[in-house]
């Protein structure tokens, strides 16, 4: 079955048949990234020798005068769990249907395995997709929605019996074979559909929002589900979503897009701690933007002059800034501490009344109202019960961070 | 009490205007044929007593038409008739409803008004239009003529292919609406997945749009083919001599020989002949509803 094995991801499977090179690529893939059992760092992107399995060149994408894809430029390697993340109306579900087949670029070219793919039509793509609405086949069973690719790629009876079943274990839904998708649930039909999806085992796996239509809870079950599922299989994921809380739970990299570009592509880790821009720090998590002019006192180390005149900030910065630039502090809300009494020793310390507080069980964020205006976001976590918390509503109270804390970003 | 009273206009609808004339019809078709006014005997008098009437009703009329072979001959080529129409209609309604289904949303209800346009005219009125069409000196032959694809004038007029075309023309709506219905609802979204595992665009419009619109066929097969089988008006306007209908026998029967009683007992056999694809035609519209919930 040269076809059906050429498929696969793993370049050792390439004679044996399917089930079979499953096993393989398995262990191949739990040597590379997973949580407590990695061994080797799973950067590819950092690795000049290795080759990326889709390359976007300078690709553009118009719908009439609507520019939805602009000029972009990336690359996913094998393996990858990649999150394109965005608003809605970013342009992250055109690059996806490009991918898949079903939009073709206005400009530019798209590589798969280094091969020119833009005039493939879906049918004949090792991609397969997630839909978001899931797109089960209403008239036939879980088990033919299943098979339904198979059957398209002429493989023997027997073999497509063994990969369904495969697959019905690999998403837990051995009993379920016989029904109709209107007669499970909306769980089950998810798994369906990425089961569906999986079956062929495509080169690259797309998901098109695959957890919006599930509640939050079984929607984080679900992601690590998701995570499992892509390291056992080996397969490369690529997944569309506007939850960046998903992004950053799944992904091994993610692309923060907006109006057609990438503003930046990086590990959660990195998207989240030192974002490139303003947009990027807005967009992911809740974070403190502080407005002021620079001037540098330090290798690397500046003094930022603000709204609040008596104090200026300092931060440090690897991105060089001249004297008297605008920039912009982001500071993540949960590295502003806050104290009743004034901190001895604090890189930056502000004193402000508490505006608001949000009560959220674990955790609280407090509104603190600077003199100047400024309202600055810090969150504490109830390690206390909170009968016994030292400040209040109105209460006056110190904020702290260090010089490390934020990252100082161009305007 | 309530709820009695909300199921009770139906069903007296049917018992005053179904139930009440088909038992005056079943009635007439157990009578004798005589030359009367009404032309049948027995007479309903409270006299002799309704077991004496009761009595004087046979089977006669039934067991004539399965000895004259007219009546078979003319059951059997209306379903002939009624199962060629149904096919080229749905032939002919299919792609016009999967276009109506597939433009852009703004343009269906236009394209909707315009299906179902031509009933604004009497139907009467539509065939007579066709004999002016279709006739050997109509237009189509004149344009057919001008054209010079041929050279002597079509004869279609009065032939079966005449009353093909009217029925088509004439029910081609009832097959697009169900049909345009069912397509409208489909997810575009399941063609794409279709294609994404493989399909191509015709194996993806084989094996997912046609079994998903599958219902809507149906009912549209059965809308066209119900009236198709008892029609009357288009066989006799344009069918010939050897159009043979069980419509147009009934009307020959029932006003050329003024022979009610027989009349009577073809109406009956058509009915009961036609309750087997009205009960399947049932059937599919409750499948359809419980596969909707």
């Amino acid at each position: 079955m040269p076809n059906a094995a050429g498929r696969l991801t793993c370049p050792a499977a390439n004679s044996a048949s399917i089930p079979d090179a499953h096993k393989i690529c398995t262990d191949v893939v739990h040597a590379g990234r997973g949580p407590g059992l990695t061994t080797v760092e799973f950067e590819p992107w950092n690795d000049p020798q290795e080759k990326p399995l889709i390359h976007f060149q300078n690709v553009t994408k118009r719908f009439g005068e609507f520019t939805a894809i602009d000029n972009l430029t990336i690359d996913i390697y094998e393996r990858e769990f990649y999150a394109l993340l965005g608003p809605s109306g970013c342009g992250k579900t055109t690059l996806m249907r490009m991918l898949a087949g079903f939009e073709t670029p206005s400009e530019g070219t798209i590589l798969l395995a280094g091969q020119d793919i833009v005039s493939v039509p879906p049918n004949k793509r090792a991609t397969n997709m997630m839909f978001q609405s899931y797109a089960l086949f209403p008239h036939l069973s879980i088990w033919e929605n299943i098979a339904f690719g198979l059957k398209r790629e002429g493989m023997a009876k027997a073999d497509i019996n063994d990969r369904v079943d495969e697959m019905l274990r690999l998403t837990r839904l051995e009993q379920f074979g016989r029904r109709k998708p209107h007669q499970i649930s909306g769980g089950q039909r998810q798994r369906v559909a990425l089961a569906r999806s999986l079956a062929k085992a495509p080169k690259l796996l797309l998901l098109d929002e695959p957890m919006g239509a599930l509640d939050k809870k079984l929607r984080q079950e679900t992601q690590f589900e998701l995570m499992d599922i892509q390291e056992k299989t080996g397969t490369t994921f690529v997944i569309v979503t506007h939850d960046q809380e998903e992004a950053m739970t799944v992904a091994s990299r993610v692309a923060v897009m907006d109006h057609g570009k990438i503003i930046q592509v990086a590990t959660p880790d990195r998207i989240y701690e030192t974002p490139n821009s303003v947009y990027v720090a807005d967009f992911i998590g809740d974070v403190n933007i502080i407005e002021g002019t620079t001037t540098a006192i330090g290798e690397d180390s500046y003094s930022i002059a603000w709204a609040d005149d008596r104090a200026p900030l300092t931060a440090n910065s690897n991105t060089p800034f001249s004297d008297g630039q605008k920039c912009h502090l982001a500071i993540r809300p949960e590295k502003v501490a806050i104290s009743a009494d004034k901190p001895s020793e604090a890189a930056n310390a502000v004193q402000g009344k508490i505006l608001d507080i949000a009560y959220l069980g674990n955790i609280s964020t407090y509104h603190v109202e600077l003199p100047s205006g400024v309202v600055i976001k810090a969150q504490a976590a109830n390690t206390r019960r909170i009968s016994r918390r030292s400040y209040t509503w109105e209460d006056t109270v110190w904020l702290s961070w260090t010089a490390t804390a934020g990252v100082l970003l161009a305007s | 009490m309530r709820r009695f009273l909300l199921i009770a206009p139906p069903y007296a609808w049917l018992l005053l205007l179904f139930l009440a004339p088909f038992a005056i019809v079943v009635k007439i078709s157990l009578s004798d044929y005589a030359l009367a006014i009404p032309p049948y005997v027995p007479k309903f008098s409270w006299d002799e007593g309704i077991g004496a009437y009761l009595s004087q009703l046979d089977f006669e009329n039934y067991i004539f038409l399965t000895e004259d072979n007219l009546y078979w001959k003319a059951y059997l080529s209306s379903f002939k008739i009624a199962a060629i129409s149904t096919t080229l209609t749905l032939l002919v309604g299919y792609p016009i409803a999967y276009g109506m289904a597939r433009v852009p949303p703004e343009w269906r209800p236009t394209l909707m008004m315009l299906v179902i346009l031509p009933f604004w005219t009497s139907f009467l009125i539509r065939v007579y239009a066709w004999m002016g069409i279709l006739s050997n000196e109509g237009y189509l032959n004149q344009l057919l003529l001008w054209i010079g694809i041929i050279d002597t004038p079509l004869t279609i007029l009065n032939t079966n292919t005449a009353v093909y075309i009217g029925i088509v023309y004439t029910y081609l709506p009832f097959m697009i609406l169900p049909i345009y219905s069912a397509l409208e609802r489909l997810d575009e979204s399941l063609i794409e997945a279709a294609e994404d595992l493989g399909c191509s665009r015709l194996t993806a419009f084989w094996l997912v749009t046609i079994p998903l619109s599958k219902t809507g066929i149906i009912a549209g097969c059965f809308l066209v083919f119900i009236p198709a089988l008892g029609e009357f008006v288009i066989p006799s306007l344009l069918g010939g001599s050897n159009t043979l209908m069980i419509g147009k026998v009934l009307w020959e029967e029932f006003f050329s020989n003024r022979d009610w009683p027989v009349a009577s007992a073809v109406a009956v056999v058509l009915l009961l002949l036609l309750v087997v694809p009205i009960v399947l035609f049932q059937r599919n519209q409750q499948k359809q509803q419980e596969a909707e919930q």
